[in-house]
């Protein structure tokens, strides 16, 4: 029997995303909760990260939540507003890039951490078709560390993908490097249930931290590939001061939160 | 492209003499915020078809040009509006009914695309996508490529660093550059020689304009040379690559313009729920499309209720606590 826990799915993937982030990082993000996770490690542990836009915008002061990445809300009070060509560039270029850590969402994940937002199906006639990469296969090809947010399911961590739209580890070990691509992609996964990371030879996904509540073997049941959960251990539950800083600062009419 | 001091005409007039059945398009703006709608809803009107549209991630544009019929092949990198459809409907149904041939980039990518175009260069090379079935999944033949001189004869090349391993990179891809037939974007002021100041994020739109054969600015205010030249740092884009101006207040309604109007919300909500089911989008689009005379007519459908709620507030150029469906 689950125990009930002080605080919902969402709160705990918010603030474990926002551990992740380190002092000085650039975060790249979306909307949702990925711009969640960002405010709340500037709130909570980094105060000196800057949250960053595909579309231009940097260190937006944010006072009301955008819905979009082309919201007029993130134009206000940024240290600039540019354009795509030069977002883009920051990430490719390793002076910058290297600082920057992107959130991003998908629904297919592979055991390397190779991402789908393009469709279910085949791809010239799928059963569902999705908005495709915008900026997410050129941030995974460029920065070192990429965080991934999924709801962990069976039909989204997949044996294989229908579409490989942003790359992880390719096909692991040496992959990304013979595929001239640098270090980096995505390098943790957090899910409804836990955080997966990968390993640092093979490039296979490992299971690092289940959260209160949930087995490791209940995230096996929810995952089509194996998964080595053998050094797995609990994940520190999100802590009052998180907690009260997510609630209160950063989402107040929990607009994302729900 | 001209010089004329004078370069200003009625939209209407514009869309006729530029746009044509089969023109390559690309058009400003993303995803919810400065899409040129004015000029969409009257290619829509005028029932030009066979489009082939250059897209990075135009949102609210690109889901009503698909929705109308108006597109038959497709460049892309992103199809999505926001928070009222994460995916655009009309792009994905056109694409799971095969009505449309597409084939997909990345938001870089598509900028670097245009910006080879606007720099005279046949491609440009990035370290992105190697390794992605962007690569590798073509949505042009090869040879529907060799059969149209207007679409180039590879999706996207990978070579070997030429420079060696210098800064790191052994691999590079090369993206083609595009140069539209014409190129559509709403800015905040023009001049009607056609010099354009855009506030907020210019997103790709300078690249685009740069790049194309023609364009067409419509803009929210048409104002002085003298008050353009009086701040030269703040212009983008010189009259020189602008074919004509229209001036269209509101003509990016319901996307947003920063400094003027924020999106409509409510309006994307219901062009989404519409645009789920056939018999309720030809309803939405002969009351708001088909069944007004220009933009006028359309945003009197829409009513001064919503254009008012809309309204943007000086000090942060959006809707202050506007209610957000």
């Amino acid at each position: 029997m689950e125990t009930i826990q002080p605080y919902t799915p969402k709160e705990i993937m918010t603030i474990m995303a926002a551990r992740e982030i380190k002092n000085g990082d650039i975060v790249f993000s979306g909307t949702g909760i990925s711009m969640l996770a960002a405010m709340a490690a500037k709130n909570i542990n980094a105060p000196e990260s800057v949250i960053f836009f595909e579309t231009g915008a940097i260190d937006s002061l944010l006072e009301e939540l955008p819905f979009a990445v082309a919201d007029p809300r993130i134009m206000y009070w940024a240290a600039s507003n540019s354009r795509l060509t030069d977002s883009f560039a920051t990430m490719q270029n390793k002076i910058t890039g290297d600082k920057v850590i992107a959130i991003l969402g998908a629904a297919q994940i592979d055991k390397y951490g190779n991402l789908n937002t393009t469709c279910i199906g085949d791809y010239f006639s799928p059963e569902i078709r999705f908005s495709g990469s915008g900026g997410g296969c050129d941030v995974a090809s460029f920065v070192p560390r990429c965080i991934a947010f999924m709801q962990h399911e069976k039909r989204k961590f997949v044996k294989k993908l229908d579409y490989l739209t942003s790359p992880g580890q390719l096909e692991g070990k040496n992959s990304r490097k013979k595929a001239g691509l640098r270090p980096g992609g995505v390098s943790v996964v957090v899910t409804n249930m836990g955080v997966m990371r990968f390993d640092k030879d093979t490039g296979k996904m490992y299971l690092d931290k289940f959260y209160p509540g949930i087995t490791p073997e209940k995230i096996l049941e929810n995952t089509e590939f194996n998964m080595d959960i053998s050094t797995a251990t609990r994940a520190d539950p999100p802590t009052q001061t998180e907690l009260k800083i997510l609630r209160e600062d950063c989402d107040p009419q929990r607009l994302i939160l729900g | 492209m001209t010089n004329s001091l004078n370069k200003v005409i009625p939209l209407k007039q514009a869309i006729e003499q530029y746009v044509k059945n089969g023109s390559h398009i690309s058009i400003g703006g993303f995803t919810i915020n400065r899409n040129p709608m004015a000029a969409v809803y009257e290619i829509i009107r005028q029932k030009i078809n066979n489009l082939h549209l250059y897209a990075h991630s135009n949102g609210t544009g690109l889901d009503e040009l698909i929705g109308a019929g108006c597109v038959s092949k497709l460049e892309i990198a992103y199809g999505g509006n926001g928070k009222a459809a994460p995916t655009c409907i009309r792009f994905a149904q056109a694409i799971q009914n095969n009505e449309i041939l597409f084939e997909d980039y990345s938001n870089y990518m598509m900028s670097l695309r245009f910006m080879a175009g606007a720099m005279g260069l046949p491609f440009l090379p990035t370290l992105s996508g190697l390794g992605t079935e962007i690569l590798t999944k073509w949505g042009f033949s090869r040879s529907m490529r060799k059969s149209d001189p207007k679409i180039v004869d590879e999706k996207l090349i990978v070579i070997d660093n030429p420079f060696g391993n210098w800064t790191g990179a052994s691999k590079v891809v090369l993206v083609p550059a595009i140069n539209p037939d014409i190129t559509i974007i709403h800015v905040q002021k023009a001049d009607a020689m056609g010099t354009c100041s855009i506030q907020g994020l210019s997103f790709a739109d300078i690249e685009q304009v740069k790049a194309s054969k023609q364009v067409i600015v419509t803009c929210e205010k048409l104002v002085d040379k003298e008050e353009l030249r009086q701040n030269p740092d703040l212009n983008q884009i010189p009259f020189i690559h602008v074919s004509a101006v229209c001036h269209v207040p509101l003509g990016a309604y319901p996307t947003a313009v920063f400094g003027h109007y924020d999106y409509d919300s409510r309006y994307l909500r219901k062009f989404a729920m519409a645009a789920k089911n056939p018999d309720e989008f030809k309803k939405y689009q002969d009351k708001y499309i088909y069944g007004v005379k220009d933009h006028k007519g359309f945003l009197n459908v829409v009513g001064q209720k919503r254009i008012d709620a809309i309204k943007a507030d000086p000090r942060t150029g959006y809707a202050v606590n506007m209610k957000r469906d």
